[in-house]
């Protein structure tokens, strides 16, 4: 093994340090409790091994991970981590994924935190048991461990001995807490991580194989659908079963308050029966409180607020040359995952087994444990993979709906899956948010005043208690939905990535934080940071602009991180950045750091606009992203590329719509997203690789930086700035007044 | 009812009204089609009927007497799959993979009846069916990909 670098050469005499040490003072005190803070990623909150890597006699190798698979790719770059510390092929080790009776608790799979957290945890912990395995070979092969080396599943000695793994695992070996220092593999030695592995999931899901959680089938499993309220707050008054009880097929029917569903031996049975029972329905309707939704934004900041100073830093200075300010607004959006939410249940032998697409077994295990009066451990939660969910869905108030349904019929297996207008209707949406921003240039056109609100709901409701499941609010004995928080930063809510990433002298932001929600939401792909980076970097080119620079030199001018200005410069190269567009057509730049510590992104996009009918197109764009130490360069490139997809699609069409009482687009003709028609030429994404350096998270730096690359290509192309999400056609060409 | 599914016949119980999709799904055993809006409105549940491209979801049993149905099951498998399976696994064109079979299904479709599409052609027939996870400058690529390889195969054999 070559180490490259100081900390890796002090890091590994570190460890032997350490380990003597504690040995020596072992004899004398009473051993004490790990100090875990000190550990990287979640070896923090599951300090053992053998939590993260087992090996059995046969040297099969299994990896745990608290995170799930969403899509995004975390199993094969998990996979590659582990793999490459241990020196064995990628398809060696098996993968076990959240799951409360096996794997750590490390939250929900959110926040562009599974290889922060999780792959650094399962690289530290792989690289332990590496050091154990040579350990446990050198004493075997009365050689330093320092002569042998790993390949393929065994250790071998100078003299060409092998060992498999297997024969070096006795048992309770990995059952160890890690210790503070690691010899890590040299970045320069890689031949798993940094490459293009090809995605584990893929072949099933293009085959037709067993992939996601809408294709379990239990033996004897029933199915289920629930019947939901006409809107929010409506309390059922009578419910007619006569019709249902005579439908073919239909076994029961679960109510408890105004939580009503029905199970049937087939799918479309329960589908019927369902339609039947909402005909029976009374409902007593909660009066409608919604106001107009053209007053959402006045609504919103009309409401109670908590004003938090998120930035406070220097004094305004007199006399600038000009001050400039505006306003934007976001609204109400949809995840609007592709399947609608599912979860198969089962409850047997006093124990209720619950498979969901929920991003956080654990604390859905602890919300689902509350509602039905269980104690947590009589609950297991198992993720199986659903459609791509991009936050908080539909995913634990269907686990939470299939677990009530499986307490009303012990011991048969039950599949729950929403409907459309339900998915639509009851997710839980992306908070509609307001931001304000004046500033002020100097004559040299450098900023130099700087200050930013923003208004938001929380940007999580995410369970942990049993009153966020829809289903707790339902109930005869409803629980209370938990006070909405705002949450801190670092990573922060509806303030994330509300201090821009560039050099401001005096800045000050704050957030105004509304606890009262006018309509459910939760977290959605990026939480504020799509806005605020939204309104953040348009405003950047607005300036821009009144300093009469060029877009992408006023960001330069502006930042002072060399791997802030090193994605800025490769995506403006990789675009051909300063060239003239073809008519019609506009340029536009973004750029961010995902939530001021994640992985840097830098956006150009070409969009072309229809004069006639104000109709835009994303032509082409150009990504540059650094996201730390790179697992898997195509599984980067294809999230940024998605993210580019995604936020282009939120950015020109979505805008979820209500009246008085609740949701109203409750299908994709009243909530369109993009089509074939819409998809950009081409998507070019540009990975700059930190070798050794800490991964940083990437799964939702896309958002920001392409809503404004977007928002300013329009600008660019229409000579026109539009404030207010979506920039739908309607908007472009009364902009452009025709 | 009988229904022909991937060359081969299947009594299958259940009420005429029933749509496509849950037939394949509860009756066969088969995880191609997938629920995604039951309007017609998304594609994911996309299969062929007589050759052309259906939604399984709003296309009741009793509409299919008689007919042909392909299923994404008898395009291959995992460990030798057909061009367009293997284009989306080369070209690593899912996120999700919610929507992929339903994109395979749609792009055969295409490719049953031009396996010279343009660009512009395949945008076209791909336009029914909806990504979330934004990765269709990839499918789109996969079609195409597949597309060249059903070509050269198809002029081998002269």
């Amino acid at each position: 093994m070559t180490t490259l670098s100081r900390r890796a050469l002090l890091s590994g005499s570190g460890a032997l340090i350490v380990s003597v040490s504690l040995r020596s003072q072992a004899q004398t005190l009473p051993p004490a409790p790990p100090d875990t803070a000190i550990l990287p990623g979640s070896l923090q909150q599951a300090p053992y091994l053998d939590a993260w890597i087992r090996i059995d006699g046969s040297g099969a190798i299994t990896v745990f991970t608290g995170k799930a698979e969403l899509g995004q790719g975390i199993k094969t770059a998990l996979l590659q981590i582990a793999a490459e510390e241990l020196s064995v092929r990628v398809d060696h080790p098996r993968l076990v994924t959240a799951d409360t009776a096996l794997t750590a608790n490390e939250g929900y799979t959110a926040g562009s935190h599974s290889l922060q957290d999780s792959g650094t945890a399962i690289r530290f912990a792989a690289a332990q048991v590496r050091q154990v395995l040579l350990n446990e070979a050198a004493t075997i092969f009365q050689q330093p461990a320092g002569q042998l080396h790993l390949d393929d599943g065994a250790v071998v000695a100078p003299d060409g001995r092998r060992l498999n793994y297997g024969a070096l695992v006795p048992p309770g070996i990995l059952h160890v807490v890690a210790q503070p220092e690691t010899q890590l593999k040299a970045p320069g030695a890689y031949t798993v991580v940094s490459t293009n592995v090809p995605r584990v999931d893929i072949p099933a899901k293009a085959t037709g194989g067993q992939a996601f959680v809408q294709d379990m089938r239990l033996p004897g499993m029933l199915h289920a659908r629930v019947v939901r309220p006409p809107h929010p707050g409506a309390r059922l008054a009578a419910l007619d079963t006569s019709a249902v009880a005579v439908m073919p097929g239909v076994t029961q029917v679960v109510q408890d308050g105004s939580f009503v569903a029905v199970v049937a031996r087939q799918e479309f049975q329960a589908i019927k029966a369902m339609r039947a029972l909402e005909a029976g329905a009374r409902w007593q309707a909660a009066a409608g409180t919604l106001p107009p939704q053209a007053d959402i934004f006045a609504h919103l900041a009309s409401l109670p607020a908590q004003d938090i100073s998120v930035l406070n830093r220097g004094t305004p200075p007199s006399g600038t040359a000009k001050m400039l300010s505006a306003r934007y607004t976001r609204p109400y959006q949809m995840h609007g995952s592709i399947g609608p939410s599912c979860a198969v249940a089962q409850l047997r032998d006093g124990m209720m087994t619950i498979w969901t697409h929920s991003q956080g077994v654990y604390p859905d295990r602890a919300a689902i444990a509350e509602l039905l009066n269980m104690p947590p451990a009589q609950v297991h939660c198992i993720h199986v993979e659903g459609s791509g969910c991009y936050g908080h869905n539909g995913a634990d108030d269907a686990a939470a709906d299939a677990a009530l349904i499986a307490r009303a019929m012990p011991g048969q297996p039950v599949r729950l899956q929403w409907m459309r207008e339900q998915e639509n209707g009851w997710e839980p949406l992306g908070p509609a948010m307001v931001s304000q921003v004046h500033a002020s240039l100097d004559g040299h056109g450098h900023i130099v005043d700087w200050n930013y609100a923003v208004w938001s709901n929380t940007h999580s409701t995410r369970p942990g208690n049993a009153g966020s499941l829809l289903a707790g609010r339902l109930l005869a004995q409803p629980f209370e939905p938990p006070s909405p928080r705002p949450i801190p930063l670092p990573e922060g809510g509806g303030d994330r990535n509300s201090i821009p990433g560039y050099d401001l002298p005096s800045a000050r932001v704050v957030y105004h934080f509304i606890p009262q929600m006018p309509l459910r939401v939760s977290a959605m792909r990026a939480l504020g940071g799509y806005m605020n980076v939204f309104s953040i970097e348009s405003f950047m080119d607005e300036l821009a602009s009144a300093a009469g620079a060029d877009p992408v030199a006023f960001r330069l001018a502006h930042l002072d991180d060399d791997r802030a200005k090193a994605v800025v410069k490769r995506a403006a190269e990789g675009f051909g950045w300063g060239a003239k567009p073809p008519a019609g057509h506009g340029y536009g730049f973004g750029f961010a750091r995902y939530k001021n510590l994640a992985a840097y992104c830098a956006v150009a996009a070409e969009l072309a606009v229809e004069h006639e009918t104000g109709r835009t197109r994303l032509v082409r764009a150009v990504a540059a992203v650094d996201a730390g130490q790179v697992v898997n360069p195509d599984g980067l490139r294809n999230q940024v590329e998605g993210a580019i997809l995604q936020s282009t699609s939120w950015t020109l069409y979505e805008s979820a719509t209500f009246d008085a009482s609740g949701v109203t687009s409750l299908d994709w003709a009243s909530y369109p997203i993009m089509r074939f028609d819409a998809v950009p030429d081409s998507v070019e994404v540009h990975v700059i690789d930190r070798p050794g350096m800490p991964f940083l998270g990437a799964g939702e730096c896309g958002q920001g930086p392409a809503a404004a690359a977007v928002a300013n290509a329009v600008a660019h192309a229409t000579g026109q700035r539009l404030r207010d999400l979506p920039l739908t056609r309607q908007k472009v060409k009364a902009a452009i007044g025709i | 009812m009988i229904l022909n599914v991937n060359g081969q016949e299947h009594d299958i119980d259940v009420d005429p009204d029933t749509p496509l999709l849950y037939a394949l799904r509860g009756e066969l055993g088969l995880n191609g089609a997938k629920y995604g809006c039951g309007l017609g409105q998304c594609g994911a549940c996309t299969v062929l009927v007589d050759g052309r491209a259906a939604f399984s979801c709003v296309t009741p049993v009793m509409a299919l007497a008689g007919k042909q149905i392909v299923t994404l099951e008898s395009l291959g498998s995992a460990d030798n799959p057909g061009p367009l399976q293997h284009a989306f696994i080369q070209e690593q064109a899912a996120q999700c993979g919610y929507c992929t079979a339903g994109m395979i299904m749609r792009a055969e479709a295409l490719l049953r009846r031009n396996n010279q599409p343009s660009e512009a052609e395949i945008r076209a027939a791909m336009q029914p069916n909806l990504c979330r996870c934004g990765t269709q400058v990839r499918i789109l690529r996969a079609v195409g990909r597949a597309a060249a390889v059903i070509r050269t195969a198809a002029e081998a054999h002269g």
